[in-house]
């Protein structure tokens, strides 16, 4: 007994003076950088800064300091969450590969779109947590002292897939960069089972938010069976060009070295995905107005405008033409993957689902409400200042993240 | 509440019971320093739920109140206890006496209503008396009820309008009255994540305000817009407010929870009619127990032709309109 004792303890020791050299190192580096990185860093503080000034006046005068109506009871901050649920779901698009295909060239990224994903999931639960009307009572949705509605509650499902798909998007990459950091060969015996369940639990975060809406009869416009189905389109879309717009950022402002056939590859996938979801769109639309019906009235709200009522339409058409100029340039890719055309037609593909699944979505849900009535909806100050501060949050949580996670990687492949 | 203010407040006893320590034992810090996270951990709330620090009293209040169960999980103990604190709070508060109620679901009662769009002349007696009945918002101006004014050869309030400002009944055309359908089949209460809307057996869909955490997935499934936020703190003035509540019906509300229709929990599980019903100057509305042969709704479902509003939507509201 003593003897495994005397043989465990000194091995805990040590392992936990190395996790406390990982992280110091990991914090130090993730800080440390140039003067372009300070002030950017410093930029992203300030949105944050503001972020929780509104937060305060809003938490002081209620939701009341948005726009948001019974009428348009959600708004801006879950048109947003809806987006970013697909950007964290797109990073599966290079897990699997590179795990399961074993690709060599997007292995080498694959932190990259971990990264990005843990960075959408931190914004994800934040536009869910600065929506809710009553935030102090949060802890009633916790299981075993609140009360959790589950399973017959969608809300409470997602609660569980985006919090699981967070921990397992930390657990495997912290893994993965700390046998790295000491030039150890990770035990794929250890991690390839969480990578597997990940890549399910993707399709599931993706699949869940749009049931959430999916479910509802309530909202015609919303109960739709390819609701799903294009949820993940638009997502394996949009997800994979944020990812080539953060290499190719990473590409010119570090010393970490993107072969070319990776972007060829992801460029790939994205455009697949963008086909897709332009044909789900198609199909989408041509049911809506073949033959019009009463449940149609939410989407000519949304292209056309209702009862005088227009917000949403220079939107909407805004993300449509983006959307086929992004995918078509992807497609036929004249640049030949220089980023001069590529990222041009990736911030486009990306703005335009943004558009599209964000507030073009959730709005025409919810307009016109179940009595008929037509209401504009457009953000307040405080929701716009609260979006930043969120927003500004997760593109700080994906460079402080990335920074070190990018500095082992490079130590490594030296070392080697 | 201004944020900084009640960090001040957070901050000062917790100074206070340090400088205690120094002189007493260790007893004595344990017993400071909860009451300092009591008191910080109250003020927070304070700051939440609106109005002014009061006393140690006060404070010690709505620090129970916020950890206090589930509505559906308290004993008759503890639901004696959280309408006793409601009670002093309001006293506290706004200097008003109220009595509250938790009055249970009778047995064999289930609750019923019916609409006479015949009838229905647009008065709008029943939103005014909803209203001053259910210490509605008068900031928000909200209102339970909404009268749609139809033109002839339509039956749907969708195409209907609410907002109408002129003499009526206008000729050539019908009203329609929309509120919760108390929906046997409820999509809101399946959306709730934390339970905390639920119909109870006698078929009244109510909310417990203070464990509703505001995501507003309800207002979401809801098909008839039978759903109110409070988007900022209700206000109601002290001498209009009704006085006699329910815990689940006509009690003060908070900023940041839903509510709704309830009809009238305080006044029908006490007997009487819902105060739109007895407002309702032209005897559109009946109101009653579908358990119970002899009654006029029983009577209305038998005898006249109802229809439900979407009724393809399988809610199975438990609202019928009728035409004489």
């Amino acid at each position: 007994m003593e003897t495994i004792q005397a043989k465990i303890i000194p091995h805990v020791f040590l392992i936990i003076k190395e996790v406390i050299a990982f992280v110091k190192d990991v914090i130090t580096w993730s800080l440390s950088g140039g003067l372009v990185y300070q002030i950017y860093l410093c930029i992203l503080a300030a949105l944050m800064v503001l972020g929780v000034y509104a937060y305060f006046v809003q938490i002081k005068v209620g939701l009341a300091a948005t726009n948001m109506s019974d009428i348009v009871s959600w708004g801006f901050y879950i048109a947003n969450f809806t987006f970013l649920v697909g950007v964290a779901a797109a990073a599966v698009m290079i897990i699997l590969p590179s795990y399961i295909f074993k690709d060599k060239d997007l292995h080498k990224v694959v932190i990259i779109g971990e990264v990005v994903a843990i960075g959408a999931l931190v914004m994800c639960l934040m536009f869910v947590f600065v929506d809710l009307g009553a935030p102090w009572n949060a802890w009633h949705m916790i299981p075993i002292i609140g009360l959790f509605n589950w399973p017959t509650s969608l809300l409470t499902w997602d609660v569980l897939v985006l919090n699981g798909y967070l921990v397992l998007n930390l657990m495997v990459p912290a893994y993965i960069l700390y046998c790295h950091y000491y030039h150890r060969k990770p035990n794929e015996k250890l991690y390839l089972p969480f990578v597997f369940i990940s890549i399910f639990w993707a399709f599931g975060i993706h699949l869940v938010t749009a049931f959430l809406y999916q479910g509802l009869p309530a909202r015609p416009f919303w109960n739709n069976p390819l609701m799903g189905p294009r949820f993940l389109a638009s997502a394996f879309a949009a997800g994979p060009a944020l990812i080539i717009i953060v290499l190719v950022i990473i590409q010119s402002t570090t010393s970490f070295r993107i072969e070319d056939q990776v972007f060829n590859k992801i460029r790939r996938i994205s455009v697949v995905a963008a086909i897709i979801n332009l044909i789900m769109l198609f199909s989408e639309v041509f049911k809506e107005f073949y033959l019009p019906t009463h449940h149609s009235l939410p989407a000519v709200y949304l292209y056309f405008g209702l009862k005088g009522q227009t917000a949403l339409v220079p939107w909407i058409w805004t993300a449509i033409i983006m959307n086929l100029i992004g995918t078509l340039t992807m497609a036929f890719n004249p640049g030949k993957n220089n980023p001069r055309v590529l990222v041009p037609a990736c911030v486009l593909l990306f703005l335009g689902i943004w558009i599209e699944k964000g507030i073009g979505l959730i709005v025409p849900g919810l307009v016109p409400s179940p009595l008929g009535e037509v209401v504009n909806y457009a953000p307040s100050w405080v929701e716009v200042s609260i979006t930043l501060g969120v927003l500004a949050l997760g593109i700080f949580v994906v460079s402080m993240l990335l920074k070190p996670a990018l500095m082992i990687e490079q130590r490594y492949e030296a070392g080697r | 509440m201004d944020p900084r203010k009640n960090k001040k407040i957070c901050q000062k006893p917790k100074e206070k019971d340090c400088q205690k320590t120094r002189a007493c034992g260790r007893r004595e810090f344990l017993k400071g320093a909860a009451r300092a996270a009591a008191l910080s951990g109250a003020a927070m709330l304070a700051g939440c739920g609106g109005g002014m620090l009061g006393s140690k009293e006060e404070l010690s209040l709505r620090w129970k109140e916020y950890f206090k169960k589930h509505y559906r999980l308290m004993t008759q103990q503890e639901k004696d206890e959280t309408i006793r604190r409601l009670e002093q709070l309001a006293k506290i508060n706004n200097n008003v006496n109220i009595q509250m109620s938790s009055a249970a679901p009778i047995d064999g009662v289930l609750f019923g209503y019916a609409f006479n769009v015949t009838r229905c002349e647009g008065y709008m007696e029943c939103v005014a008396a909803c209203v001053k009945e259910n210490n509605l918002d008068r900031k928000s101006n909200m209102q339970y009820i909404r009268i749609f004014e139809m033109e002839h050869g339509q039956m749907s309030p969708e195409v209907g309008n609410a907002k109408y400002y002129h003499q009526v009944p206008v000729e050539d055309h019908f009203y329609m009255g929309v509120q919760c359908y108390h929906c046997q089949n409820a999509p809101c209460v399946k959306a709730c994540p934390t339970k905390a809307t639920w119909q109870e057996p006698d078929g009244i869909v109510v909310v417990d305000y203070d464990w509703c955490i505001g995501c507003r997935y309800c207002i979401a499934a809801c098909p008839y817009y039978g759903r109110r936020f409070n988007w900022n703190d209700p206000v109601v003035p002290k001498e209009e407010m009704t006085k006699k509540q329910h815990y689940l019906g006509n009690r003060m509300r908070g900023r940041g929870q839903m509510e709704k229709c309830t009809f009238c929990v305080q006044r029908s599980r006490a007997g009487r009619l819902p105060a739109c019903v007895e407002a309702c100057p032209t005897g559109a509305r009946v109101f009653g127990n579908l358990l119970d042969p002899d009654s006029e709704i029983r009577f209305v479902l038998k005898n006249k032709k109802v229809f439900r509003w979407k009724e393809d939507l399988g809610t199975d509201p438990k609202f019928w309109y009728f035409i004489d």
